[in-house]
């Protein structure tokens, strides 16, 4: 097969493609440039697509013997994924950035264009397995399940995982890392890129602040209606939330007051005790699948962040949302996340989360 | 490289000798220099004095301008405006632009026409009623990407009315055309050997000895105090040899290459009616073709001809390697996509007739290709004129 292989710069990529080379692939090699201002080197984990890390996918191209270019792909970068997750906070959600990068650059502008150019499929280092199943091909979680990354990947549609290769999915990272050692590649030792990458210090308040224009408001009490403090700009709040909530006007039980809704139409930050967080029901919007449809009323595993428990549940279709009741209480869902839907190590598919909510039952 | 330009070079590599040491093996290396200074001011038209070696056009280039700018600033303190081409090679638009941003000159770019030809009429109206304060004028003999060639000799007589120092790029002329330094009336010109079959890393200032330059790097003098360092013996040996056979056999190489570039021409238009051939009919390298494929991007193309062993080029790559849309066709007056849709392809004195041939072959499904992976958003590359 004629693959086209994504290199960061790092070790994950690079060994993917070393893999897929071995597989008797012809391969060729691209580095996505997302930053329009790319910085010279980072520092530490934060932080991509700096010219260092362009050079460093070169020479791991370069041993590998494949044919190495970079896509600007910087514009889409910032329309689709930071212009997004700027408006996505500015609404009131907590969006993930990876998983829209996945949607619409790598999987989308990436895969369309290596298409059009004769590729047959698109490598990369993500740490997921492909399997072919009797619908056809399936994506399932990897084998190491700290490195899981089949959450970010869960927005892929069955025709994108059919032109998708995972080669690191039936590895660990200890040994992707050994590998790398043992291949010579010289990132091995590199750190594993975290948090989100366009804003490299890892303050994201800070940075939607710069992006976002803060108006002070009230936070309030959702119990009582009564105003127990002020902010300094709501979309920096996210539910869930506890830390920098200032409350100077301890309530009278002693519980300590959590983030349970961002209101901001009306700049409020709701806040109330840990137990409002609970939820058991999941409204979803936006679906996208990785295989057939699931029956109304499956059982089901849901996942609602990058690295969190999968949660037992029931799927139900409604007209426009989807419907997915847990078995257990959920402490803490904001709108904007996106639930990724497992059949056993099988992602089904996912939504963004636009509604959560206590069933009247429980 | 000639291969006479090789072995002139390895040659020398295990001969001790710093040109500038005193004993016999200082003397020895000193004597090939000289030698060989005096082979590149007599290809170039100049005096051999006046033939200052450099590490390459990039840095020639940048003691030109810096040099002659802090220079004429130091002497005549309003003189702070540059005046450059808009078509300019990178290796004068950054060190033009890090005078503007750190040194508190500023710049006037001088417009290109349709057809990346910078005039008089140009330049003048770049110099407008006043050139009390322009410290030098900047202006290449010959663009690099879609290989128009301006008339220098012109353009000269027009800084001569107002007593401005000129600067010329001519890196990419001397292996295509005749050039005479002291014709030209410039007061400074970069050359650099990896364009006339030499080696990289060398290259040469032609500068007049009324010519002053702060020099950029300090440390010796040894080059007239313009550039210090210890001077390269092997490859200013090869450099010389390589532009001496350059010239002997220009008039072949010409009319040969003319004729393959020719047919390339004609051949890309026949394939792709909708190209647009860009650059000078005229006044043009006889190595270079530039085209236009409206609809596909160029480094598509590129990707996809390297795939068949056709290797051209697309404008310019930014330093994370990241194509941006050509400045040169930008300052033509091509849109952001069109600047974008562009390849370039050179021949050299090797190019053989089964090269383009093979470029003929890969071409159409190349162009089909690359149209069906389309245009992607345009970047917010900065706009220069």
């Amino acid at each position: 097969m004629k693959v086209l292989a994504a290199l960061s710069g790092g070790v994950d990529s690079a060994v993917a493609a070393a893999r897929a080379v071995d597989a008797g692939h012809d391969v060729t090699a691209v580095h996505l440039a997302l930053s329009r201002n790319p910085q010279s080197h980072r520092t530490g984990a934060r932080g991509c697509c700096t010219i260092e890390d362009s050079n460093d996918a070169f020479r791991a191209a370069d041993m590998l013997g494949a044919p190495f270019y970079v896509w600007d792909l910087s514009s889409e970068f910032q329309e689709k994924v930071i212009e997004d997750f700027i408006s996505e906070y500015a609404a009131g959600r907590t969006p993930n950035p990876c998983l829209r990068c996945n949607e619409s650059i790598k999987f989308e502008a990436v895969l369309d264009r290596a298409m059009a150019l004769g590729f047959d499929s698109v490598c990369t280092g993500h740490y997921a397995q492909i399997f072919s199943g009797p619908n056809g091909p399936e994506l399932h979680r990897a084998i190491d399940p700290l490195k899981d990354q089949s959450y970010v990947l869960g927005v892929l549609t069955e025709e994108q995982i059919a032109h998708s290769m995972f080669p690191l999915g039936d590895s660990t990272k200890v040994e992707v890392r050994a590998e790398a050692d043992r291949r010579g590649i010289l990132v091995a030792a590199k750190p594993d890129s975290h948090d989100i990458c366009f804003i490299p210090d890892g303050d994201t308040a800070g940075w939607l602040s710069r992006q976002i224009e803060s108006v002070p408001g009230e936070v309030i009490d959702v119990e009582t209606g009564n105003k127990v403090g002020t902010h300094a700009g709501a979309h920096a709040f996210t539910v869930g939330q506890r830390r920098g909530l200032a409350l100077g006007n301890p309530t009278g039980d002693g519980e300590r007051r959590y983030v349970v809704d961002v209101d901001v139409k009306n700049n409020l930050v709701m806040v109330g005790p840990p137990v409002l967080l609970d939820i058991d029901v999941i409204e979803a919007i936006k679906p996208r699948w990785a295989g057939p449809l699931p029956s109304n009323g499956q059982s089901i595993h849901v996942q609602i962040r990058a690295h969190g428990d999968a949660l037992p549940a029931t799927v139900h279709f409604g007209e426009d949302l989807i419907t997915i009741q847990l078995e257990e209480h959920l402490r803490g869902l904001a709108a904007g996340q996106a639930a990724v839907m497992y059949d056993g190590t099988r992602v089904i598919g996912s939504a963004t989360v636009s509604r959560s909510r206590r069933s009247a039952t429980v | 490289m000639y291969p006479e330009a090789v072995a002139a070079m390895t040659n020398l590599l295990a001969q001790p000798g710093n040109p500038s040491s005193l004993h016999a093996s200082g003397r020895r290396a000193r004597r090939l220099v000289e030698e060989s200074r005096e082979k590149v001011a007599k290809a170039l038209g100049s005096r051999s004095a006046e033939v200052v070696f450099t590490a390459g056009g990039t840095e020639a280039n940048n003691i030109a301008v810096k040099g002659i700018a802090w220079d004429q600033r130091k002497k005549e303190p309003q003189r702070t405006r540059i005046i450059a081409g808009s078509t300019e090679h990178h290796a004068i638009l950054d060190p033009v632009e890090w005078l503007v941003e750190s040194e508190g000159f500023s710049v006037t770019w001088v417009k290109s026409d349709t057809y990346g030809l910078i005039t008089p009429d140009a330049l003048r109206e770049a110099i407008g009623p006043d050139s009390s304060d322009v410290a030098v004028i900047t202006i290449m003999l010959a663009n690099n990407e879609v290989g128009t060639v301006n008339d220098i000799i012109a353009l000269t007589a027009v800084a001569r009315e107002h007593g401005i120092r000129f600067h010329t790029d001519a890196v990419q002329a001397p292996a295509w055309l005749e050039l005479n330094f002291a014709d030209l009336g410039v007061c400074a010109m970069t050359v650099s050997a990896h364009k006339v079959g030499g080696p990289h890393g060398i290259g040469a200032l032609v500068i007049s000895r009324d010519c002053h330059v702060t020099p950029l790097i300090h440390g010796g003098g040894q080059e007239r105090d313009v550039r210090s360092g210890t001077l390269d013996t092997p490859a200013i040996v090869s450099f010389a040899t390589a532009l001496e056979i350059s010239k002997a056999r220009r008039t072949e190489t010409v009319a040969r290459v003319r004729i393959m570039r020719d047919d390339l021409v004609r051949r890309v238009q026949e394939i792709a009616p909708e190209a647009i051939y860009n650059g000078s009919i005229e006044s043009r390298l006889v190595n270079n073709a530039h085209f236009t494929f409206p609809g596909c991007l160029g480094d598509s193309l590129l990707m996809l001809l390297d795939a068949q062993g056709v290797e051209c080029s697309v404008g310019s790559a930014c330093n994370a390697g990241v194509p941006q849309p050509s400045h040169v066709l930008l300052a033509m007056g091509a849109d952001r996509d069109a600047a974008r849709s562009t390849l370039r392809f050179t021949l050299g004195h090797s190019t053989t007739q089964t090269d383009i041939d093979a470029l003929i072959v890969a071409l159409p499904s190349a162009i089909d290709r690359a149209k069906r992976a389309g245009m992607p958003t345009l970047t917010s590359a900065p706009v220069r004129v």
